[in-house]
């Protein structure tokens, strides 16, 4: 008889209640890897005070929410955090553990995985099922979770597996899995855990704690036009609004015209930004460096307006400009409101 | 009398300049291509400690795990104003992950000891994971702040220190000693011309030898002699194996990394469906044209 496979577990982000979209988007993702191993798909929900989000978390997908509540789990600090998980899958030894690749799961994951001595893959774009031969030790490891990222700077695409005991944990990049809408009428189980956290992990405390929402939230975006260095001042980046506006985008930036101060980094799409894919990306005067180029090429329509011929963020367009911006956004507006 | 700060730095090949040459016909990467330098935010890291130091007294060590001209980056660390360092070196550690990594560095720190602090970059940029740092912490059982951008205050009991948070920042207070990652909210102060002239002659043990065999030099003792020396002046490097540190060999190296790397691509430029447009204006109307016909725009 086979051995009984553990299930798919994600790790559900939330502030104030509020779940994370990258952990809905794993939801969905680890139902689908569940469902090609024949497991069950389950969510740990940390906090105080957040027994109302485990609906939607069941709605997208998962048989079973873990609520683990406690005040040693608000503010999120990572100690308690780690310890919570921690006891629960030395309990429960589930085959898969998924994090956003946020600053909270990018500190927790490995916490987590150090303690369990278990492999962790950073930063994945892709997951996928498939067999594993380990030529150079001669074995072979069927059905693991093969973990697809993106290393050196976006240079290449690396496939790792983790070879020893479950559970396989990576963190997965916002964005880049599919949100797919939620079924209102899935049911699920919701089972509460009492952690038990200790003065131990009570010793980093929050004195204070500023947070705003970000100004835009591109990830939703189906319209982004953006703008690189090739703008050419924070003057002339109304050019780039205005074009966003017209045709009902958001606007966008790369971390060249971010870091020249044109506009702030919640614009930023990239590497070291967010991983974006809208119906309509329009990149005006940015050249394309790998680390951009990461972040957006998933889009569906790219339009790439560039002087330079040679620039690599043609290589990912799908229509291609050679020309000055200033000259060819006005005529776009132009044209647009035109035919509308 | 002051803390004692740990720093682990990493060399890494320059990611951000790679050139085209840099990728072997085989879609693996040439590293011997690519040129080695200081990991940009062990910089930051590195320059928080110099500010601690500076503000309430402190022994800096600055430590690597690496190949033996990693050397380079403790130097490098020495004209910053790094007290001593420490290169920790195996062939052993070879095909490390960052389990296998964060093993060995904890290894390391507590055959340092009785240190307070120990500070990292957030992340390298050759692998961009971010989780040495915590895996570190948690190897020692240490509490962790990461995503650190300053400290406001150090006593022998307590630090506090302001992170970055998704939309934010946070100050939170932690006991000593403690774990810090430092993210790029600082600038590194460069190499101080004084501090050039007096060690640049820094070296390893290996590079002592290989100094001595260039130069036909067969006297054992004089080698002794010389290291006595260069300890007295401030100019060694002190130099670490598996061994030295007490690593289990099944832990370090390619047999203590859980992952394994099943395949490697070089990232394939999409070059399919592409459509140049004049930038005249009846090139334009055609592509908005377009546009609004498939409903991607309107």
């Amino acid at each position: 008889m086979a051995e009984k496979r553990g299930n798919v577990w994600i790790f559900i982000e939330q502030e104030g209640g509020k779940i994370a979209n990258v952990s809905l988007e794993l939801v969905c993702k680890g139902r689908e890897l569940a469902n090609r191993l024949g497991v069950k798909t389950e969510a740990l929900l940390l906090g105080n005070g957040v027994a109302d989000a485990t609906e939607t978390v069941i709605h997208h997908g998962c048989d079973k929410v873990f609520l683990v509540e406690d005040e040693a789990l608000e503010p999120f600090t990572v100690l308690p955090y780690a310890k919570s998980i921690v006891d629960l899958v030395k309990k429960h030894k589930p085959n898969i553990l998924l994090f956003g690749a946020t600053n909270k799961g990018r500190e927790l994951g490995p916490r987590v995985a150090s303690e369990l001595l278990c492999g962790l893959t950073a930063d994945c774009t892709d997951l996928k099922i498939d067999d594993f031969d380990d030529k150079i030790n001669k074995k072979s490891y069927k059905d693991k979770l093969m973990q697809i990222r993106p290393a050196f700077g976006g240079n290449i695409i690396a496939t790792i597996v983790n070879t020893w005991e479950d559970p396989q944990i990576v963190t997965v990049r916002p964005g880049v899995m599919k949100l797919a809408p939620p079924d209102k009428s899935r049911k699920g189980e919701v089972e509460k855990v009492a952690p038990e956290i200790t003065d131990t992990e009570k010793v980093v405390k929050v004195i204070e704690r500023i947070r705003k929402e970000k100004d835009v939230d591109l990830q939703a975006s189906q319209i982004i036009v953006a703008g690189g260095y090739g703008v050419g001042s924070k003057d002339n980046f109304k050019l780039i609004e205005g074009l966003a506006k017209a045709i009902g985008g958001d606007v966008g930036a790369s971390r060249a015209a971010v870091d020249a101060g044109w506009i702030s980094h919640d614009h930023q799409v990239g590497q070291t930004g967010v991983t974006v894919r809208p119906k309509l990306y329009i990149a005006c005067g940015i050249s394309g460096s790998i680390q951009h180029r990461a972040g957006m090429s998933e889009s569906g329509k790219i339009i790439a307006i560039n002087t330079d011929p040679e620039a690599p963020i043609f290589s990912c367009a799908h229509y291609g400009i050679v020309g000055d911006l200033n000259e060819v956004i006005p005529k776009m507006i132009k044209a647009f409101k035109a035919k509308v | 009398m002051g803390y004692t700060i740990l720093v682990f730095v990493k060399q890494v090949p320059d990611t951000q300049n790679i050139t085209g040459e840099a990728m072997k016909p085989d879609g693996t990467v040439n590293r011997a291509a690519l040129p080695a330098i200081f990991n940009p935010e062990d910089l930051n890291a590195l320059e928080l400690g110099l500010q601690l130091k500076e503000r309430f007294g402190a022994k800096l060590i600055v430590g690597t795990m690496g190949p033996p001209n990693a050397a380079e980056v403790l130097r490098e660390s020495l004209y910053r104003g790094a007290d001593s360092t420490i290169l920790l070196t195996d062939r052993a550690f070879a095909g490390a992950d960052t389990l296998a990594t964060s093993y060995a560095l904890s290894k390391c720190a507590e055959k340092i000891g009785n240190f307070d602090l120990i500070l990292c970059g957030r992340q390298a940029i050759d692998g961009d994971t971010a989780q040495v740092g915590p895996q570190l912490a948690e190897k020692l059982a240490l509490p962790q702040i990461a995503y650190v951008e300053d400290v406001e205050s150090l006593s022998k009991k307590k630090i506090r220190a302001r992170r970055s948070i998704e939309g934010g920042y946070e100050v939170v207070e932690g006991p000593l000693p403690c774990l810090l990652t430092v993210v790029e909210a600082n600038e590194p102060r460069p190499a101080n011309a004084k501090n050039i002239m007096r060690r640049k002659k820094s070296m390893t043990r290996s590079e002592l030898r290989k100094a001595h065999a260039d130069a036909n030099y067969t006297d054992a003792e004089m080698l002794v002699d010389e290291e006595e020396k260069l300890k007295a002046k401030g100019l060694w490097i002190e130099e670490l194996s598996a061994a030295d540190v007490g690593a289990e060999e099944s832990r370090i190296g390619l047999k203590g990394s859980p992952t394994k790397v099943k395949q490697i691509e070089s990232v394939v430029l999409r070059g399919a469906d592409f459509k140049r447009i004049d930038p005249s204006e009846d090139g334009i109307n055609a592509l908005m044209h377009e546009l609004i016909e498939d409903h991607t725009l309107g």
